[in-house]
């Protein structure tokens, strides 16, 4: 563009993005959540998921676990932004391939089919820890735990088996070993 | 068992114990216990402004013009969303404020009660920080925790939202625990490597240029005193943001004026050209930047800043030194004189080539513009104004537009928290009601609001407070009758459509002023301009000048959108010069 008609300047070339998984520690009180919800919005940061709940009960801290994409940049923004807020204690952030930490998430399958489907489904879910926690002649609610990645291809391969319903969380973060996030 | 107060009375008692002197406000009945105590409370005057976003604005620039944090105090619903604008601004341009406002009882929230909204909710994006109050036991820590949030690190407005029944229950109340004075310590996060790593930059530096902003003015009165030091000390060429001015004089040579969109010539050509670029204080807004990719090519960048976010938000330094910038700033002059015998005469010599080429720039006088005899131009205007006050301690605010920046390019600032305007946020209709702030914390003092006429309107209702106060502000209209810096875009890009930016029907000032019961000013020629300033300045009451200037006039320099530094829009004088062929207007 040669001649924008505008008071800004036109964007500039962006990076590369990677995806982050970021873990904020906050003190759980009302509207705390808004607080860094509202701060990704604002900013135009986008959230592929989140979960939260609390992990202390006696100093009333709550464990968020953020995963977004970005430019180092955006990163490091998000993770400077997030600091500034009052009753955010700490922030972690990982890269999706840092081989240091654990990420999962859970999702429970409805699946409805005859017996020979429900089994077979069982049996594709064998490698994420299956948990049956519910079981009827038609139906059965199988809990796995694996990466977004894998849950999203077993949907795919339960779907023509009767998958009907699916919920899932979001993902949520552990470092490996005896060290913790300080 | 220690004597129970009301939550009403809990807030005058955290607002003594914080030395809070004013409170700019607007009562309403969610408040109403609060304004009932306002009686028993003698050392906390109130100041009854005529619309809350008045009251926000005030307690801007009187915040801004004294360094201490400003109070504001609305009810509930429209009081609260009246003040958003206030909060925004102040959120943008680092102002400590502290609002307090009523809410409706405890049992009725999310009932959509009478004046009801979500205070915190709406206030949530423009604010450090706020809080519901939803328990009086509370109450007392959250008033004094807001103010401390407000003004600590980089400062900035919180919300307190009272219920009216937390303001009738009853409690105790215990003074809070008097902090130690961190001076700021808590985030100085630099380490002497940082120090040696500048200043072995400096050392080395052939083409250096220093860009200051807001940051120094509210690291206070010291820091600009630190900052002269510095900059004297090490004999580089030094621009200012639009906050920034004050901080080091306007009127000294090694000051090179405002950089960005309006900024000079040799400002704007220093920090493309440079070789070392020492942020201290400011944030490299869109407005100074231009664009990204070819802002400031050729430079090693140092960033000083106490809010770590604004490190690497638009630009990658190569040093970034978090702190207080008075503190970094001492830390910098002790070891240069230590370990560097002060420099001395090695540091002229690196940069003498510079210097010329500096002066070359400033041959340009980008600043320079064609006077008439007929009319006014607003550039002498403010000129005439600089040049008849600038003997006293003259504290000037501004609207938005045109008419801030020629007071920015034509006004000299000698001395920090001297100039208030809206930069972030641009809110016209800011200058009129942080008058009336800056006043009220210096009675004493010459005020002058120079404003654009269109602007003013926004706010124009806080004369009456200006009167009721007997504040003697001065209201100095640049009166072109358009929106001048809508009109002005409008002429350079989208082919002289003028929609909607000229004003028909304004009123007639001076007449208005009668109205407000204070006096009214006109001048019309140039040969009269000089008196009627006087005449102004002279006069013990507020005064609205209506200074009708030409209305065709353009603000210049100027950086196009999207256009690097380098190349920069010269004003009419180079027009004249037929200097501009082929190109178009671009200099490069």
């Amino acid at each position: 563009m040669a001649n924008p008609k505008s008071a800004y300047s036109i964007p500039t070339k962006k990076g590369k993005s990677d995806t982050h998984i970021f873990v904020v520690w906050v003190d759980n009180e009302a509207g705390v959540l808004a607080r860094v919800v509202g701060l990704f919005s604002g900013r135009g940061y986008n959230i592929e998921s989140l979960a939260v709940a609390e992990v202390d009960q006696t100093k009333n801290i709550s464990r968020i676990t953020i995963v977004t994409t970005g430019t180092p940049q955006v990163i490091d923004q998000i993770k400077l932004q997030l600091k500034k807020l009052v009753p955010v204690h700490k922030v972690a952030d990982f890269k999706r391939e840092d081989k240091k930490v654990i990420f999962k998430e859970m999702a429970l399958l409805k699946v409805v089919g005859n017996k020979k489907k429900i089994e077979k489904c069982i049996k594709i879910c064998k490698s994420f820890n299956p948990v049956i926690l519910d079981k009827s002649k038609l139906s059965v609610v199988i809990q796995i735990t694996a990466l977004r990645r894998e849950i999203d291809k077993m949907s795919k391969k339960l779907k023509p088996l009767g998958l009907i319903s699916a919920s899932r969380t979001g993902a949520i973060a552990m470092t490996r070993g005896a060290e913790i996030f300080k | 068992m220690s004597k129970l107060f009301t939550g009403a009375e809990i807030v005058f008692k955290c607002l003594e114990d914080q030395k809070v002197e004013y409170i700019f406000g607007y009562p309403g009945g969610a408040v109403l216990p609060i304004y009932d105590e306002l009686k028993n409370h003698s050392s906390i005057k109130h100041i009854l402004v005529r619309h809350e976003q008045g009251a926000g604005h005030a307690a801007e620039g009187y915040a801004r013009s004294s360094g201490k944090p400003g109070v504001v105090l609305v009810t509930s619903g429209p009081g609260a969303t009246n003040v958003v604008t206030a909060l925004t601004d102040a959120y943008m341009d680092s102002v400590p404020l502290v609002c307090i406002s009523g809410q409706v009882p405890t049992h009725l929230i999310g009932t959509d009660a009478f004046q009801e909204c979500d205070t915190t909710g709406i206030t949530r994006p423009c604010t450090k920080h706020n809080w519901l109050v939803k328990d009086v036991k509370d109450l007392s820590k959250i008033i004094h925790e807001a103010f401390r949030v407000a003004t600590t690190g980089r400062p900035g407005p919180v919300l307190v939202d009272i219920p009216k029944d937390i303001q009738f229950a009853k409690v105790s109340y215990s003074k809070p625990k008097i902090e130690k004075k961190s001076n700021g310590k808590l985030h100085n996060k630099f380490i002497q490597n940082d120090i040696d790593e500048l200043i072995n930059l400096i050392s080395k530096a052939k083409k250096p240029v220093i860009y200051t902003g807001g940051g120094v003015i509210n690291s206070g009165p010291k820091a600009s005193e630190t900052l002269r030091e510095f900059v004297r000390l090490i004999g580089f060429p030094i621009t200012s943001t639009l906050q920034g001015l004050g901080a080091f004089p306007g009127d000294d040579n090694q000051f090179i004026g405002m950089l960005g969109m309006h900024g000079t010539y040799e400002a704007n050509n220093a920090m493309h050209d440079c070789d070392l670029l020492i942020n201290i204080g400011a944030r490299f807004d869109d407005r100074i930047t231009g664009k990204i990719d070819e802002f400031s090519p050729k430079s090693k960048k140092v960033h000083i800043d106490i809010d770590p976010s604004s490190i690497n938000k638009i630009i990658k330094v190569d040093l970034a030194i978090v702190g207080d910038v008075n503190e970094v700033l001492k830390t910098v002059i002790k070891k240069i004189n230590k370990k560097h015998n002060g420099f001395k005469a090695s540091n002229k010599q690196n940069t003498s080539k510079w210097w010329e080429q500096i002066q070359k720039w400033r041959t340009k006088d980008s600043l320079g513009f064609i006077n008439s005899e007929e009319t006014i131009k607003p550039q002498h205007a403010v000129q005439r104004l600089y040049e008849l006050t600038k003997d006293q301690d003259t504290f000037i605010t501004t609207e938005v537009g045109q008419h801030q920046m020629w007071a920015a390019q034509h006004y000299k600032f000698n001395k920090p928290n001297r100039w208030m305007t809206s930069g972030g946020l641009g809110t016209m209709g800011y200058g009129l009601p942080a008058a009336v702030g800056v006043q009220i914390a210096h009675p004493d003092k010459l005020v002058i609001d120079i404003a654009g006429e269109a602007s003013v309107l926004m706010t124009m209702q806080e004369m009456s407070t200006a009167v009721q106060y007997s504040l003697p502000i001065k209201i100095f209209i640049l009166n072109n009758q358009y929106m001048g810096m809508v009109r002005q875009w409008q002429e350079l890009l989208h082919e002289k459509n003028y929609s909607e930016s000229y004003t028909e029907a304004l009123p007639d000032f001076v007449k208005l002023a009668e109205a407000y019961g204070c006096k009214g000013i006109k001048a019309v020629n140039p040969d009269e301009l000089d008196t009627k300033i006087k005449e102004m300045v002279d006069y013990d009451g507020p005064v609205i000048f209506d200074c009708q200037v030409d209305p065709n006039e353009n603000c210049f320099p100027m950086i196009p959108s999207g256009k690097p530094h380098n190349q920069m829009i010269l004003g009419p004088n180079d027009e004249k010069e037929k200097k501009i062929t082929g190109k178009g207007k671009t200099l490069v």
